[in-house]
């Protein structure tokens, strides 16, 4: 099944780059000397440590059980000996606790037992997710079976897929799709169970021809997940705007899928649930692009958790002389990294190496009032309005014209011809606003 | 932390870490880019000359904002490119062979009182070259409604505009007024006006790139016939054809040229429509019923002043919100 779709309002268009590694089959980094591996790589409560210094551990071993309802546990990515547990650098820029472990030269694994995915039902389905620790690609990092357990008054009646990888430059869905179709595929299936839905859409964009392709032939046959593919434009993979595109349901300011009905899980995730059930492997790698015109050779790779950026990148061949800026995620929405030892994570999905050029700006001016921010906002909101009103201290003015609604996909500022930082002032505006949002909840 | 880590220098900054092509300065010169046509067409029908009126203008305007920032002590903003065009502009809707003093007059005023008094470009109400040429038409009115006839004209004797032949002239004269002559130039106007083809592919090579958003053009084109048809329909002997309405007096450049600045216009979408629709109701009325044979200048100020109210009324509705 196979339907072209028309897109949403607004968006914007940035250079691609995903030539630099769209090609690139995905290898497997060496191991490392040693990982650190953080207990907080999800939205939640960090995973209690099980393991002191010193302790043996083996790969796939859980070293931190989960706290409270929303969180995982973390399993060791390498066979070897904790030798720390400490606050270290972390991808979101605030250091938070880790265990390092320090890798044995013998490997050893373990491993959870394989199921079956055609007789597992929805209930083990989602304890597995849950122990195999897997948290969401696409970004925010939301506990999984979180996201399979919705309140009981929520009535879910689709699953949607998202392989828009609408960021420039990642190539890590796109791999995953290609080099693992068929397992891509049973693990939507098994999302799907675990949803209680007995329809999936597999949202793309048409700049993955390949892709496309191959999904459509290992579909032909599959009644139940019905392929998407919209014209490439950002942020297409924006939860809401690739709801509205596959479906038309628009989900409301201050809403979740949910509440129309739709639960979005993504490329890697759906991969990671396919490994987890029918090969019994915990969440211990992370399939990530690195790329960038920042780096020497840039690969598609799968690294255990924990790690180091600096690890990474000497293995792509280094920086070159012209680097600027590194960071976690993709250019538009990915969070710039100010040294390089923090770890990688669970979700995390690349590391862009951008050099001089592409990192380029021009000196800020005063608003041109062009109007370029409010046509290309998905969400039709204000953006130099609200970024003024934030400026201006006006938080609840900025309140009334919807600041929180903002999902920070950048496209405002990406376009301003004023190169005003738009996106810092509406997230300053949106904290602000939400600080005050508690405190009326408090009164 | 290792060596490595040390000497590097990484830069930090808010997403996004990409950004278009396009910014302030690279936008005002493609603009200045797209000038030349219309310079060209001036120079063509109206002489050389026409080139040294629009100089003037451009010397005059940088050296106004370059002094009222150097005494303001506000950083210099002239390599930004917009005094250059606010100088081009004012040049090309003067009459031809118009006195270089009262050009350089007029854009002391566009740039003092138009743009600089407001603090700079982004925070002026009103459009500058429109400030500078309503001054120059309230100050020396006779001046600037002589027209000089072109290099190409077949009918030396007169020299009216297409506009003022409707609106003062009797039928033999208004016969006289073709609409391939007003397509192409070839007939009495400001010196960068009277060519439509001209404007009409600097206007198509800015939607183009984006600079120009298409839709108060097209609005204002729509509203033009509109309004304008429904008395020509009712007596086409009196009233001046929508298309002759188009191609003359200072429409076209009003609609490529001023009332798309950025400044001065509408920020959404909606507001351009209501904006560029207004802007021809109001040329409309000036044209068929006022005193003067033109309105696009008055126009488009009248609804420079409105733009605030626009905006606050054309807010979008958000994504997902219950209209």
């Amino acid at each position: 099944m196979f339907t072209k779709i028309s897109g949403f309002s607004g968006g914007v268009h940035p250079e691609e780059s995903k030539e630099l590694t769209a090609e690139l089959p995905i290898e497997t980094i060496p191991l490392p000397k040693t990982v650190i591996i953080p207990l907080s790589q999800h939205i939640g409560k960090p995973a209690l440590p099980l393991v002191k210094k010193g302790a043996v551990v083996q790969k796939g071993e859980v070293i931190a059980e989960m706290q409270g309802v929303v969180s995982v546990p973390v399993h060791a990515s390498v066979s070897g000996t904790v030798t720390k547990i400490n606050v270290n650098p972390h991808l979101s820029g605030s250091p938070k606790e880790a265990i390092e472990i320090t890798a044995s030269e013998e490997q050893t694994e373990v491993k959870m037992d394989p199921l079956d995915p055609g007789k597992i039902n929805a209930d083990e389905i989602r304890e597995r997710i849950k122990m195999a620790g897997l948290v969401g690609q696409g970004g925010a990092a939301f506990p999984t079976y979180v996201k399979l357990s919705p309140p009981p008054d929520k009535k879910i009646d689709l699953l949607i897929i998202n392989a828009a990888e609408c960021e420039p430059y990642l190539t890590r869905d796109y791999r995953l799709i290609i080099e693992r179709t068929s397992d891509f595929i049973t693990g939507v299936k098994l999302l799907m169970k675990a949803a209680g839905v007995e329809k999936g859409i597999i949202g793309i964009e048409d700049n993955k021809p390949k892709a496309i392709e191959m999904l459509r032939k290992a579909l032909s046959s599959e009644k139940s997940i019905t392929l998407a593919v919209a014209k490439t434009k950002y942020p297409q993979g924006a939860e809401k705007m690739l709801i509205y595109v596959a479906t038309g349901r628009k989900v409301p300011p201050g809403k979740l899928p949910m509440d129309v009905g739709v639960i979005v899980q993504n490329v890697g995730t759906s991969v990671a649930v396919f490994d987890a059930i029918v090969n019994g492997l915990p969440q211990t790698t992370a399939t990530i692009t690195v790329t960038g015109r920042g780096i020497k050779n840039p690969k598609n790779l799968i690294v255990p958790v924990g790690t180091q950026i600096k690890t990474v990148l000497e293995h792509c061949g280094g920086l070159t002389e012209d680097a600027a800026k590194v960071i976690a995620g993709g250019p538009m929405m990915g969070i710039p990294q100010y040294e390089l030892n923090a770890p990688v994570l669970k979700a995390t999905s690349g590391l862009l190496i951008l050099n001089k050029k592409e990192a380029r700006k021009s000196d800020q001016t005063a608003c041109l009032r062009c109007g370029k921010c409010i046509d290309v906002c998905p969400l039709n909101l204000l953006p130099t309005k609200l970024a003024r009103l934030s400026q201006l201290e006006k938080y609840e003015d900025a309140e009334a014209l919807g600041v929180t609604v903002c999902m920070e996909c950048g496209s405002c500022a990406f376009e301003c011809p004023a190169n005003i930082p738009l996106v810092q002032w509406i997230k300053l505006g949106k904290q602000q606003v939400f600080k005050i949002q508690r405190a009326r909840q408090k009164a | 932390m290792s060596e490595n880590t040390n000497t590097l220098k990484l830069e930090l900054s808010s997403t996004p870490h990409i950004h278009s092509f396009w910014d302030t300065q690279k936008a005002m010169w493609m603009v200045v880019l797209s000038l030349v046509p219309p310079l060209i067409s001036g120079a063509i029908f109206f002489g050389p000359y026409q080139l040294l009126v629009v100089l003037t203008s451009v010397v005059f305007c940088i050296g106004t904002e370059y002094v009222i920032r150097y005494l303001r002590k506000k950083p210099i903003t002239i390599m930004d490119g917009s005094a250059f065009i606010t100088g081009i502009l004012l040049g090309l809707i003067l009459p031809p062979n118009f006195s270089l003093v009262f050009t350089a007059i007029g854009a002391v005023i566009a740039i003092g009182l138009g743009k600089e008094i407001f603090g700079g470009l982004g925070y002026n109400i009103f459009n500058p070259a429109l400030i500078g040429r309503a001054f120059l038409q309230a100050a020396f009115p006779v001046q600037m409604t002589t027209w000089t006839h072109t290099n190409f004209a077949v009918d030396a004797v007169t020299s009216a505009t297409p506009l003022s032949i409707f609106k003062f002239g009797d039928a033999a004269a208004k016969s006289g007024v073709t609409l391939s002559n007003s397509f192409f130039g070839n007939i009495s106007g400001s010196i960068g006006e009277t060519s439509a083809i001209a404007i009409l592919a600097a206007g198509i090579f800015l939607i183009a790139i984006k600079i120009v958003n298409w839709r108060t053009p097209l609005a204002m084109v729509i509203s033009l016939f509109v309004f304008s048809g429904i008395f020509y329909f009712m007596d086409p002997s009196k009233y001046p054809s929508p298309l002759l309405m188009l191609f003359t007096g200072g429409f076209m450049f009003g609609a490529v040229y001023m009332a798309t600045d950025w400044v001065t216009s509408p920020m959404t979408n909606k507001g351009m429509w209501i904006y560029g629709a207004g802007i021809s109701l109001i040329v409309v009325v000036i044209r068929l019923f006022g005193g003067l044979p033109e309105g696009v200048m008055y126009a488009i100020l009248i609804m420079n002043g409105f733009v605030p109210l626009i905006n606050r009324n054309t807010k979008p509705v958000i994504f997902g919100e219950a209209k």
